[in-house]
């Protein structure tokens, strides 16, 4: 007897259903944003000792119920808050014991003594808009980065990287243990010389 | 007759589609994998500002997610046109936020609940007051680590 023939089973509607199911995830895709400005918030205790700070390490800036800046008393516009916290932050008016060896900025005596004393002061009001006191905070953060990016380009030229990249580089999965702890010390280096020191007063009510 | 019969011009031959379903799996897989799912289900509109100096979160399950801005349009009937708190998938009053905090602390690994962060996904157009609110909680609750979830972008777009 003659072998009968297995039917080939069609294959032609495979490209409709594959479709099918690749528009199904193409319309449930989202893309999650999960970047953001990282911050720390003070504990909840009330400090103990009451810290004496000098008036000129405090660079103070308010931003009022209508999104107006008001940096050291003066009315400015957001793009010039980054460099006017770089100049604050770089300048270096100290002497003696509080001399800033590596600043470049003006060493004016009414501003800043070192960037390890100065302390950027952030009020906003009640009103302001979320998005406002987001850039206010942007720009600040790039104030205190751009500055790190050349200490840590001028103490370590070997790396051929700013302190961004180097920071990327820590927290990349990829890189080795060794290679990790050496950054770390000289990350650490930095942050030590340049301290993010951003306190944030209790908003006022209008 | 001659040997070599001319081919009749102008006749296309047609295109193969055989090699169609692996293109089209090919597309399926890169999007299956890349594909998250979305455990809440956002009630509050949620435009993100933009910033430059972000850094990235930490894994997914070190994170705590609380939301707020204006409900969405449909919502709006109910529950007004004032910014909201959104957590987990209902709104929510100030003082909801530290035990929902502290539930979700207590919900994690051992090992890592010092190390969790408050991912704070909060409309542009929203007041600070609410924020402020959330940040004292936060503070009782002692979850001092946090981030303001942004987008990349250009700071000045804010301002608009």
């Amino acid at each position: 007897m003659a072998k009968r023939d297995i039917p080939e089973v069609s294959a032609g509607s495979m490209a409709d259903i594959a479709f099918l199911l690749l528009i199904f995830f193409l319309v449930t895709t989202t893309v999650e944003t999960d970047s953001g400005i990282n911050r720390q918030l003070p504990p909840n205790e009330p400090p103990e000792e009451d810290v004496v700070i000098k008036q000129k390490n405090i660079f103070t800036v308010e931003v009022n119920r209508n999104n107006q800046l008001l940096v050291e008393e003066q009315l400015m516009e957001l793009k010039d808050l980054t460099e006017a916290a770089y100049k604050f932050l770089d300048n270096g008016g100290g002497t003696g014991d509080e001399a800033c060896t590596f600043c470049q900025g003006a060493k004016d005596s009414e501003s800043s003594d070192n960037p390890t004393k100065a302390i950027i002061s952030l009020r906003n009001d009640r009103q302001t808009d979320y998005k406002t006191y987001i850039a206010v905070q942007n720009e600040l953060v790039r104030a205190y980065n751009q500055f790190r990016n050349r200490e840590f380009k001028r103490k370590f030229p070997g790396e051929r990287m700013d302190f961004i990249q180097a920071t990327d580089m820590y927290n990349d999965p990829k890189t080795s243990q060794s290679r990790k702890d050496e950054l770390k010390e000289k990350l650490t280096e930095i942050k030590g010389m340049i301290p993010q020191k951003l306190s944030e007063a209790e908003p006022r009510k209008s | 007759m001659s040997k070599f019969k001319k081919k009749k011009s102008g006749d296309l031959p047609a295109v193969s589609t055989a090699s169609l379903p692996d293109i089209v799996f090919m597309l399926l897989f890169f999007f299956m994998t890349v594909t998250v799912m979305k455990d809440d289900t956002l009630k509050v509109q949620n435009v993100l500002p933009t910033a430059t100096e972000v850094a990235k979160l930490d894994k997914k399950n070190r994170i705590m997610y609380i939301y707020a801005g204006k409900p969405s349009q449909r919502y709006q009937a109910k529950y007004g046109s004032t910014a909201r708190i959104q957590l987990n998938d209902k709104f929510s009053s100030v003082e909801e936020v530290r035990p929902f905090i502290l539930a979700e602390i207590a919900s994690k690994p051992q090992e890592i609940q010092n190390v969790l962060t408050t991912a704070l996904k909060v409309d542009g157009e929203t007041n600070m007051g609410l924020i402020s609110d959330i940040k004292q909680e936060l503070r009782k609750a002692n979850a001092l680590k946090i981030n303001y979830t942004t987008r990349k972008g250009d700071v000045m777009q804010n301002l608009q």
